[in-house]
């Protein structure tokens, strides 16, 4: 194998290792902020052990997600030298605003919050775990700007053998960047309020610590009802930005090889890339895809052969990753509108508990597969129909990459056993209540009772 | 011009503090084994770092985000000609960070001891490796004119690279000794305070030996013999190594912890202003090297990054010295987190 496709194998598995672990980051901050904000305004202690106890499982996925992060900051340079050279006038000015105006507040924050119990007053205490919750908010915005500009490229010329800024707001405020940050943020909330919900579905089919986990399920059910829907609604949007920007990309999603008016939607396709033609269609639905991505029945639409060949992106999975994120979004509205109507009875719904339980995993799955359409969509392009992916590599040994790849594997799948290992082995644990923990707060520690 | 040389001055800054503030992280995790008697020392040292580390560590994305985006092809060479040992550092900091956060959560000596060895492995290597990468970047790498690494990882194991590399592994060690002491009491204080007066006389020798061979093996000095005025900044390093030294012995822990500070801002910056304008030197031919005028961004990314580090970096400053003084204590047991 050559370097390129190494470094590609590279930093698909160190970004997507990485983003297993940033969703929970994300979603959880929002939701332990909530839970200690509510205790510190009724005083219920039940709150209080709330907090801990979700907060003790997201410092375990806040520690991995930190430091695989830092890999990603640095990989451009090392390789995709050629990228960072050309587009580094403005890419590499939004990694470095991430750095100092966002990461900062996240992780100094957090190192405050961690032992700050007996420091601070309770409400200074939890407005610093809304500062984290916000640091890494703002994070995930200004990297997904970043990603947003690769995906469509505005604001820029080309000078002197490079791509230049022209003008900031242009490269902030795109509709893509927009509607990317809004789905992308409201994907995190659906995985870390089906975490929650999931890991109480568990401990109250075992009828075990039932007030806590039967209050921990409705906090996480209430945000999983409007995370899903906007996740949904934005999902929509999203299409419709990535029709106007990157047709081929649509047109890949959807299995669409033929320009047409009234362009349908299949519920299933399997794409012959060869010939350019689907193998097997079923279930058209005429015209929705026109309806769906131009809000008209009629619309045209520009299938996959009048594109050159060479500017396909990979069918097969973009369009199969876009089929399963699309149900599993589905089904996360499903469940949680379920969810709406069993909330007063969950301990007598041992059915939908498990169900909950098992569908811990499906928005990792459902993110994972988001970031597949997303990227090997965007292809053969790093930045969409300005620099190709294999015109960005670093010259380097194709060895020293494969050696980096191998390490990589390694360390990170070693990582994330253990990683996961610790967040469920703390979560079946369950909470330290009643306070009789031996002076052993539920962030592991012994803790002073403040 | 101006803008780029602001930006060049900023660049050592941000590379500076990122070595004064994990600088003592990665000293106290150099230390950890061998300081580190009872489970109860090991858990003071990582609770001297606990609430700060995460916070300090982000200086490293900083500096290397602003060389992204002011010096995009500096960036893009040093990466990825320091392949290998950036590598290396990466992994080091990786198990270095989740080591802190796994390490208590499962009493089982065989697990404790796993993340024992990362603390150490994950902060020895990059102390090391950081000094060995920046006397190369002084001394000029051998890249081409098409910015290609015609070496290996071993080309940067040359003598002036390693002694760079025990530079900076003592400076850190010295930080780290003196940050401990001043977080900590009893017996683990006692020899973290042995610790630091053991190395300052080894520091001291390995100081003026760098300071000597820089004058053969690079170039620093040309530009503090075209400008006699910049000494000072060796000045300012020796100043504060002695400094450190007399307000240990006086016990005056925090004072010599900034002393120390000193020094390894004096460090840095020595070879930092000896480079100018050289960001990443070439060792084939100077015609190559990449400087301050050659790699960098466009006016206009220049003054945006300019704002935001203007803005920014005062902030954060705020906010971090704020959370230092909260825990600026010496750790009790029933204050342990980690």
């Amino acid at each position: 194998m050559d370097a390129l496709l190494l470094s590609r194998f590279q930093f698909a598995a160190t970004t997507m290792f990485h983003f297993l672990f940033v969703p929970l980051t994300l979603g959880l901050s929002i939701i332990v902020a909530y839970m200690e904000t509510k205790y510190v305004r009724t005083g219920d202690k039940t709150y209080l052990d709330m907090t801990k106890f979700w907060a003790k499982l997201f410092l375990i996925n806040f520690a991995v997600g930190v430091v695989t992060g830092i890999t990603l900051e640095f990989q451009f340079g090392t390789n995709w030298s050629r990228y960072s050279a050309y587009v580094g006038d403005i890419f590499g000015s939004l990694l470095a605003i991430e750095a100092t105006a966002s990461f900062f507040l996240e992780s100094t924050l957090i190192g405050v919050w961690i032992f700050g119990w007996n420091k601070l007053s309770k409400k200074a205490h939890a407005a610093v775990m809304w500062m984290v919750a916000l640091g890494s908010h703002l994070s995930a915005v200004w990297i997904l700007v970043a990603n947003a500009w690769m995906q469509s490229p505005v604001g820029y010329t080309i000078r002197e053998g490079r791509a230049e800024l022209t003008d900031f707001a242009a490269v902030v405020t795109q509709k893509f960047a927009v509607v990317k940050i809004i789905h992308t943020i409201s994907s995190a909330m659906v995985l870390g309020a089906f975490f929650i919900m999931g890991i109480s579905a568990y401990h109250l089919l075992k009828k075990k610590n039932v007030h806590f986990f039967d209050r921990s399920f409705k906090t996480g059910l209430g945000f999983a009802v409007v995370s899903s829907l906007v996740v949904f609604i934005m999902g929509d949007l999203n299409g419709v930005v990535v029709g106007e920007k990157q047709p081929a990309k649509l047109a890949a999603m959807e299995s669409l090889w033929e320009t047409q008016k009234a362009a349908p939607v299949y519920l299933f396709a399997w794409p012959d890339e060869e010939n350019g033609r689907n193998t097997i269609e079923i279930g058209p639905i005429p015209g929705a895809l026109s309806l769906l991505v131009k809000h008209d029945f009629n619309a045209e639409i520009k299938g996959l052969n009048d594109f050159p060949k060479e500017e396909h992106p990979p069918v097969l999975i973009t369009s199969f990753a876009f089929k399963g994120m699309v149900g599993l979004g589905a089904v996360f509205i499903l469940l949680s509108i379920a969810g709406l109507f069993l909330k007063d009875k969950l301990v007598n719904s041992p059915l939908y508990l498990k169900i909950m339980v098992a569908a811990i995993p499906l928005p990792y799955l459902a993110i994972q597969l988001g970031w597949l359409v997303t990227e090997i969509g965007r292809q053969p392009w790093i930045v969409y129909g300005l620099m190709k992916t294999a015109e960005a590599d670093s010259p380097i040994a194709a060895s020293q990459v494969g050696i980096s790849l191998a390490a990589f594997i390694i360390v990170y799948g070693l990582l994330g056993l253990a990683g996961f290992y610790l967040i469920a082995r703390k979560a079946i644990q369950g909470p330290d209540l009643d306070g009789d923990d031996n002076g052993h707060g539920a962030i592991g520690r012994p803790l002073k009772t403040a | 011009m101006a803008l780029q040389n602001i930006w060049f001055l900023l660049w050592g800054l941000l590379w500076a503090i990122y070595f004064i503030t994990d600088g003592f992280d990665l000293g106290i995790g150099s230390l950890y084994p061998f300081l580190g008697k009872s489970d109860e020392d090991k858990r003071t040292m990582i609770n001297a770092m606990g609430p700060v580390w995460d916070g300090n560590q982000v200086w490293l994305l900083t500096a290397g985000g602003v060389t992204f985006a002011a010096f995009p092809l500096v960036y893009a060479v040093m990466f990825s000609s320091l392949y290998t040992a950036l590598m290396l550092i990466l992994f080091a900091l990786i198990i270095r960070g989740v080591s802190f956060e796994f390490r208590h959560k499962i009493d089982d000596p065989k697990w404790t001891k796993i993340w024992d060895t990362c603390i150490f492995v994950g902060s020895v290597l990059p102390a090391i490796l950081f000094g060995v990468a920046f006397a190369n970047i002084f001394r000029g790498i051998p890249f081409d004119h098409e910015g290609v690494y015609q070496g290996t990882l071993l080309t940067l194991l040359n003598p002036y690279g390693l002694l760079g590399g025990l530079l900076f592994l003592l400076l850190f060690l010295q930080h780290g000794s003196l940050w401990l002491s001043l977080r900590s009491q009893g017996p683990i204080h006692d020899r973290a305070i042995k610790t630091a007066n053991g190395i300052w006389p080894v520091l001291l020798v390995v100081a003026v030996v760098f300071l000597i061979a820089s004058w053969f093996a690079t170039r620093l000095y040309d530009n503090y013999l075209a400008n006699p005025v910049l000494f000072v900044i060796v000045l300012l390093a020796v100043a504060g190594l002695f400094g450190a030294k007399v307000f240990l012995a006086r016990k005056e822990i925090f004072k010599a912890w900034v002393a120390s500070a000193v020094t390894i801002i004096g460090c840095t910056f020595f070879g930092v202003v000896g480079l100018f304008p050289n960001l990443f030197p070439s060792s084939i031919d100077p015609a190559y090297s990449l400087t301050a005028h050659n790699a960098s961004s466009s006016p206009l990314t220049l003054k945006i990054m300019l704002f935001v580090v203007l803005f920014f970096v005062p902030l954060v400053l705020a906010y971090q010295i704020w959370s230092y003084h909260l825990f600026k204590d010496k750790i009790r047991t029933e204050d342990m987190m980690y």
